[in-house]
């Protein structure tokens, strides 16, 4: 019995202590990689990062255009999907109860929001690139916008479960119409959750550059018109990184501290807006 | 003084009324016409990319058939094309991924879980989630300029010397230590998954039912036995379908394996050569890709990526379902 | 509509009432689930009447035809007659916002919008009429004086209606579905998630705006019933057991079902 017990014992305590070794394990790479770029993005953070384009390589130059790039592409990419995800959220909390449509959308929604990115820079390719046959910040945009639309569908539809149902049958009791009672009653008490979901694709859509290697392509210069490539921070990273000039990766690792921080900020607020866990999406 | 009633509804001006509500009647009927199109057009999106895949890679199609999922040639000289390799590298990275993903987003759910201390378990649970948030690239880079020569020089020569004279699975090990390859592509897959992994786990943890785990403890089981028989039972389905989540994320992840797998079309029996993925092959040569039958072949390495994913995210996501069903039931 | 009228309408109870919603060969049902059988009853204008009955015995679901809140789930279907004023309002011509316009609700649970406390209120009458901004201020002010909450909150008209009390709430709530001026209240449970005292407010409630108002309730408190209904129904596995004057139903009930449950034997 004895011998039994401790084995027991030494079982729990070896898995446990492998347990911590594991968490140990994922704290080390996180660390490890804020602490490189930190180390490294500092180097780069000059006004010039911000004030100046782009460079050829030996020149000095910042990064002025990929931000404003990636701050356009971003804002435009938000403001298409959000409508459209919060209205087919609705429609999946409100309206969902019979047929197949819903149960449909919301399965496809799922796996939408973990498809690889690449394919949606294809498919975007495929149907807008081809025809206009130049590559444009409008088309960046559309990529992007796909990937904010399951973000904000999901989070929708979950916030929106949350409102107790007591609350739209006070709202019906009253005699108002079901469009009332939704953007009213239901969409208002849900705001805090749903603005959380747009801030999580904002965060989703900050740093992907799979989608943007087809689309937006990128620009060396100062440009702002929606139908010429157009300079974002993931692509100046990629290109710079991979080249052999050491300015460049001075300022790939710039930009990359700078996204980052971007996007962890943005999880964070996120979470402070609406404090509940999430999966992360 | 306020009057001390008011006139009920049915005697209220009957016009304003009917007029009003009419109006409110087709604004409902349009209001749910339009959140039923976005729904709808959620699916369209989906249909669209299979349809549009496939149109884009009729060229690659008509002129390999078949032929094109075992050829293992790639050569846009001769124009002559073959998925094996990609699918091949995407295969291995995804499978050294999950083989140390699995055990570590366990240990760090089965941390989360069971034995944190309270005031830990929120910081830790936000750090895990920071490590999803940061975007590929970042772990691209990081894993270029900074991970692969530490492999280069420090794990490597290691591996080689020890592991690559073990019989049969010798040449996995061997080979010359260049940091870059299909190692060190699945590892950094590993990191990037288990973020996803094990928040899943840590979550079908917790939806466990406390009465179940103090029955088990009250037996006097331990920590670890109470994880293993009462807890991972119970959720099984949903500890799979987290690692399908993190298979379906590791399979097409694009920009972290671009910058260090190497991009080499070529076969090679060792883990420690470079190789290509479907998603760095297309991410690499696709703007270059000139030619229908170059860009047709890429694109149709996008469908089969596609295709893999999306069952693998089906799986996933029934499963998941199959467990939200038995919580439904159990409360 | 002048003082005098209003007088003369609120007359003594001694009067014999007038029908005013008409319940004939009620049946319902939650998919293949018979959960109301065969009902038959009238409701009496200006009176209070109370539903009784253990809980799932069809009390809750007698009183949402009245408004057809079942409308909102599927699979829930009414057949036979419930005649509001001439009106068989299970018709399916019948224009639901028009009848909830005339058949107000206040639920178990307080159920303030996320919205001040004015527009609350406000809500529910900009569904039906436009109002100057004075003439709102008036009748937001007429509903909580109604409602016995005006006292309390006239000085934070703006504050979030959450930010209320339970029993505050619950009034801002009757005095939201007062507000549109409907001609039938339905109360179910109003005073189950309440203390004590804000009950009483409830119930002193409901006395006064009887005269103005044909008011159903469902309670599963027996004492309130009897203090506060004219009229008492008993209903039991979907059936109406008893239906009739609230001092003989509970003083000398004609079933036997009846008697055991208001004695508490059972339920």
């Amino acid at each position: 019995m004895w011998s039994l017990y401790t084995r027991r014992r030494l079982v729990n305590g070896v898995n446990l202590a492998i347990s911590m070794l594991a968490m140990g394990f994922g704290l080390f790479w996180l660390g490890w990689i804020l602490w490189t770029l930190v180390l490294k993005g500092a180097v780069a953070m000059k006004p010039s990062l911000f004030t100046m384009v782009t460079p050829p390589p030996g020149m000095p130059g910042g990064l002025s255009n990929a931000i404003v790039g990636s701050l356009y592409l971003t804002v435009f990419a938000t403001a298409l999907g959000t409508p459209v995800g919060i209205l087919a959220g609705v429609y999946l909390a409100e309206f969902g109860q019979r047929g197949w449509l819903a149960p449909a959308t919301r399965f496809i929604n799922d796996v939408l929001l973990s498809a690889p990115s690449i394919i949606l820079g294809l498919f975007v390719y495929e149907i807008y690139v081809v025809h206009t046959r130049h590559f444009s910040g409008w088309a960046g945009v559309f990529a992007l916008a796909l990937l904010v639309i399951p973000v904000v569908v999901r989070t929708t539809e979950n916030m929106l479960r949350l409102v107790p149902h007591t609350l739209r049958e006070a709202a019906a009791a009253l005699g108002a119409p079901h469009w009332k009672i939704i953007t009213l009653v239901t969409l208002k008490s849900a705001r805090a959750g749903i603005l959380t979901g747009m801030l999580l694709a904002v965060a989703r859509i900050t740093g992907e550059t799979a989608p943007l290697l087809f689309t937006a392509l990128n620009n060396q210069f100062w440009s702002l018109d929606m139908n010429k490539p157009m300079a974002n921070l993931p692509m100046v990273i990629f290109n710079f990184a991979l080249s052999p000039y050491d300015d460049w990766h001075v300022l790939a690792w710039g930009g990359a501290l700078l996204t980052t921080i971007g996007v962890l900020g943005l999880n964070i607020l996120a979470r402070v807006l609406f404090r509940q866990k999430s999966h992360p999406l | 003084m306020l009057p001390s009633d008011f006139p009920n509804q049915a005697t209220m001006s009957k016009t304003f009324t009917d007029v009003h509500l009419s109006r409110q009647r087709l604004l409902d009927r349009g209001f749910r016409g339009a959140t039923r199109f976005f729904a709808f057009s959620v699916l369209a999106v989906l249909l669209g990319i299979i349809g549009s895949l496939i149109v884009g890679s009729l060229p690659a199609i008509k002129a390999f058939g078949l032929h094109f999922l075992v050829s293992s040639h790639w050569n846009p000289v001769t124009n002559n094309f073959g998925a094996a390799v990609a699918v091949y590298g995407t295969l291995v990275t995804s499978a050294i991924a999950m083989l140390i993903g699995i055990p570590v987003s366990f240990g760090i759910a089965l941390f989360l879980t069971e034995l944190s201390p309270r005031w830990l378990k929120q910081p830790l649970g936000i750090a895990v989630e920071l490590l999803a948030g940061i975007p590929s690239i970042i772990y691209g880079m990081w894993g270029l300029f900074v991970f692969a020569p530490a492999f280069a020089d420090k794990v490597e020569p290691w591996i080689s010397d020890k592991m690559g004279g073990w019989p049969v699975v010798g040449p996995i090990f061997n080979g010359p230590p260049m940091g870059i390859g299909m190692l060190a592509a699945g590892l950094i897959l590993s990191i990037m998954v288990i973020p996803f992994i094990a928040s899943v786990m840590r979550d079908v943890f917790e939806v466990v039912p406390a009465m179940l785990k103090e029955s088990a403890y009250g037996l006097g089981a331990t920590t670890w036995e109470v994880v293993w028989h009462v807890v991972l039972p119970y959720t099984k389905a949903g500890v799979v379908g987290g690692i399908m989540l993190g298979l379906g994320r590791a399979l097409g992840e694009t920009m972290a394996v671009t910058f260090v797998i190497g991009n080499a079309h070529d076969f090679s029996a060792s883990l420690l050569m470079p190789g290509t993925s479907i998603a760095s092959s297309i991410a690499n040569e696709f703007t270059e890709a000139y030619g229908k039958r170059y860009a047709g072949s890429l694109i149709e390495l996008g469908l089969i990526l596609f295709v893999i994913t999306f069952i693998v995210l089906s799986l996933a996501k029934l499963l998941l379902i199959q467990l939200t069903r038995k919580e439904g039931q159990l409360s | 509509m002048s003082i005098q009228t209003s007088k003369e309408q609120l007359s003594p109870i001694s009067q014999p009432p007038v029908a005013k919603i008409t319940v004939r060969d009620l049946n319902f049902y939650y998919g293949n689930f018979h959960a109301l059988k065969n009902i038959n009853l009238d409701i009496p204008e200006r009176r209070v009447t109370a539903f009784i009955g253990p809980s799932g015995c069809g009390k809750s679901t007698l009183l949402r035809i009245f408004n057809r809140m079942y409308e909102l789930y599927p699979k829930h279907r009414a057949e036979g007659e419930v005649i509001l004023d001439h009106e068989n309002i299970l018709d399916p011509g019948q224009d639901l916002y028009k009848l909830r316009a005339r058949v107000g609700m206040v639920f178990q649970k307080p159920t303030p919008f996320p919205m001040s406390i004015y527009d609350n209120i406000a809500f529910g009458v900009k569904l039906y009429e436009s109002l100057s901004r004075r003439d709102m201020a008036d009748r937001v002010e007429w509903a909580l004086r109604k409602a016995a909450l005006w006292g309390e909150v006239k000085d934070k008209l703006k504050q979030s209606g959450t930010s209320l009390s339970g029993g505050q709430q619950q009034r801002l709530c009757i005095a939201r579905a007062i507000a549109v001026r409907p001609e039938v209240v339905l109360l179910d449970e109003p005073a189950s998630a309440l203390d004590p005292i804000s009950t009483a407010h409830i119930e002193e409630l409901i006395h006064e705006l009887k005269t103005d108002y044909t008011i159903v309730i469902v309670t599963h408190n027996m004492q309130q019933a009897a203090r506060v209904s004219d009229y008492t129904a008993y209903m039991y596995l979907g059936e109406l057991i008893e239906f009739g004057d609230t001092d003989v139903v509970f003083t000398t009930p004609k079933k036997k079902a009846t008697e055991d449950y208001i004695t508490g034997k059972f339920g």
